[in-house]
């Protein structure tokens, strides 16, 4: 091999590790550039959104399965943090991860009777899991503070170091984002990973190469649950005040779109997918009034013209376009 | 290897397999054949679990497998191809055979999360072993294509591969050459018969008869849900019942 192939060889060999370190040099220079309070505070929603989004890929791209339930795993981390840690005065970080046990078990409990639905039924069963949960926050008043919302929640910390102000939580939400997705990318280039996508693939032909199914989407569930409830302890922790309406079935629903305008499937889509749907609002006023439209709009284009997600399917189209020339070269 | 008892299986009421009892042995290729609706699909949907018989007993390497759900049973040493091709479109080729790895590949979803060194070891392993297999198609040479972008006879070899590189005790072709032209059939047939020298034993769904006849040790015959004969292919090309029910009929159209 001359030097040039052995260069191309190490990239080609190592390119998902490439990128994340590319990712992660430019997450850590990025409050360099930008120390702009309000963008670092949309940034680290993205962050937070990423985290949700890339569990449920797995859930949604790789089990072949729908959630329209994900912001009440979600919401139950917020809550369960902020009663954690305001109503039993727990340490934050433990409470993080007792809540994410729970949070666990509940996935647990609720997955194996609701994985047994398939297609609508199951997009029905989830939606009414997120309607449910909604209702009891906003009804039980005395625990979650009802529709006025969960007040003084208090700042993650390290020591003496508060993650208080936009560029501390920047480095820390991108930190739990980073390692969900190096944890994520792992999990599907594994034989485990493949097993999954076979899954999404045909259910039979999984199970005949050896795949437990219902097990296999049982624990993906509750992984993409687990992934929920983290980002939701990360953002109560953030905002400290949270209130019902960050966790109803609209924010649900844009967790999916965010799924499908990333691609399912894909994992390095799910950070687009989440980036790009939490900056429509900002952008313009429209999307913010209208979000819903805007969203379900966006849903239906993309599911239509580009099923396999935004850049892939731009990806796909430019592709074939470049094929399409390239042999019109050379006839001619 | 393979022996089933007076299986039986009926959907609502109705019989699509009564009382069908044969042996697949061990390095033997066994066809079933049968003419469309005998029920062979049937019975390989019961041996691997898609189905579960409504009478009798399947077992396995003397262990009875009647009950188990598919993954199990594949666990223990059954491929399988489809009759309609279940390839993983989106995945490439080189995926969809290491799928056919998922056995050996190991299970835990956190040791995969975490990417311990000896896993990727393992990955490197798994990948030679599936171009290996790619190779003995003839396939090696597109292991990075879509797999949904190849064309059909191509599927089908994937599909093969998929279904060997596992190593598994028994392979089940549910029509391997289905849709083929003559050369592409002769050449899926040269690769069973590599398949059975190397030791494999397979039970073959096939309705090209000259196929059949070619590789099969043993041929068990299927009609209307009933096994009506069992031999070698020359016994069972003789048997006046299987003339009457499968390759009478056959002379009668051609």
């Amino acid at each position: 091999m001359t030097r040039k192939q052995k260069i191309f060889y190490f990239i080609t060999l190592h390119r998902t590790g490439l990128w994340v370190t590319a990712l992660s040099l430019a997450l850590l220079l990025f409050p360099l550039v930008e120390n702009n309070p309000y963008t670092l505070g949309i940034t680290n929603l993205i962050a937070i959104n990423a985290i949700v989004v890339l569990g449920l890929n797995l859930f949604i791209g790789y089990a072949g399965q729908i959630s329209l339930g994900h912001a009440a795993f979600f919401g139950l981390g917020a809550y369960g943090s902020a009663i954690a840690t305001v109503n039993f005065e727990l340490n934050p970080w433990l409470a993080m991860m007792l809540v994410a046990l729970i949070v666990a078990l509940v996935a647990l409990v609720i997955g194996v009777p609701i994985l047994r639905l398939s297609g609508h039924y199951l997009a029905m069963a989830t939606l009414g899991l997120n309607f449910v949960f909604h209702t009891i926050l906003l009804q039980w008043d005395d625990v979650t503070g009802g529709p006025s919302g969960f007040y003084g929640i208090p700042s993650l910390e390290i020591g003496d170091l508060v993650f208080f102000d936009e560029i501390r939580l920047h480095y820390l939400l991108w930190a739990f984002a980073l390692l969900s997705l190096l944890l994520c990318l792992n999990l599907v280039r594994s034989g485990v990973g493949r097993g999954l996508a076979a899954l999404a693939g045909d259910e039979t032909a999984a199970a005949a190469l050896g795949v437990n199914t219902r097990n296999a989407k049982v624990k993906v569930f509750i992984l993409s649950a687990i992934l929920a409830s983290l980002a939701g302890s990360l953002f109560a922790h953030t905002y400290s005040f949270i209130s019902p309406d960050s966790f109803n079935i609209f924010v649900a629903t844009d967790f999916v779109i965010m799924v499908v305008i990333g691609g399912m499937g894909s994992i390095w889509g799910s950070l687009f997918g989440a980036g790009l749907i939490t900056l429509l609002p900002e952008w313009m006023d429209l999307f913010e009034t209208y979000k819903d439209f805007v969203h379900g709009g966006i849903l239906v284009l993309v599911l239509i013209f580009l099923p396999q997600g935004l850049v892939s399917g731009l990806l796909d189209i430019f592709k074939t376009r470049m094929t399409l020339r390239r042999q019109k070269n050379a006839q001619a | 290897m393979l022996r089933l008892d007076q299986v039986g299986k009926n959907f609502g009421g109705l019989p699509a397999l009564s009382n069908v009892s044969f042996e697949v042995p061990q390095g033997l290729v066994t066809a079933l054949i049968g003419p469309n609706g005998a029920g062979k699909s049937t019975l390989i949907n019961c041996t691997t679990g898609v189905l579960q018989p409504s009478s009798g007993a399947v077992r396995f390497l003397q262990q009875e497998i009647t009950a188990l759900p598919a993954h199990q049973i594949a666990r223990l040493g059954i491929a399988r191809t489809f009759q309609n091709l279940k390839l993983f479109p989106r995945l490439t080729v080189l995926d969809n055979v290491l799928t056919g790895l998922t056995c050996v590949g190991g299970r835990s979803m956190l040791m995969a999360m975490l990417r311990l060194p000896y896993l990727r070891h393992r990955e490197r392993q798994l990948k030679l072993r599936a171009m290996e297999a790619l190779d003995r198609f003839g396939l090696a040479d597109k292991a990075a294509w879509q797999a949904g972008s190849l064309a059909y006879g191509d599927k089908k070899r994937v599909e093969l591969a998929r279904a060997t590189v596992g190593r598994s005790e028994l392979l089940l072709l549910d029509e391997p050459v289905a849709g083929l032209n003559a050369e592409e059939t002769a050449e899926v047939g040269d690769q069973l018969k590599l398949l059975r020298s190397t030791g494999h034993t397979m039970l073959l769904v096939e309705h090209d008869m000259d196929l059949v006849m070619e590789i099969a040790d043993q041929v068990v015959v299927l009609d209307s849900g009933k096994c009506i004969a069992t031999g070698t292919p020359d016994e069972v090309r003789k048997n006046p019942l299987v003339l009457e029910a499968y390759l009478g009929r056959m002379e009668a159209m051609a």
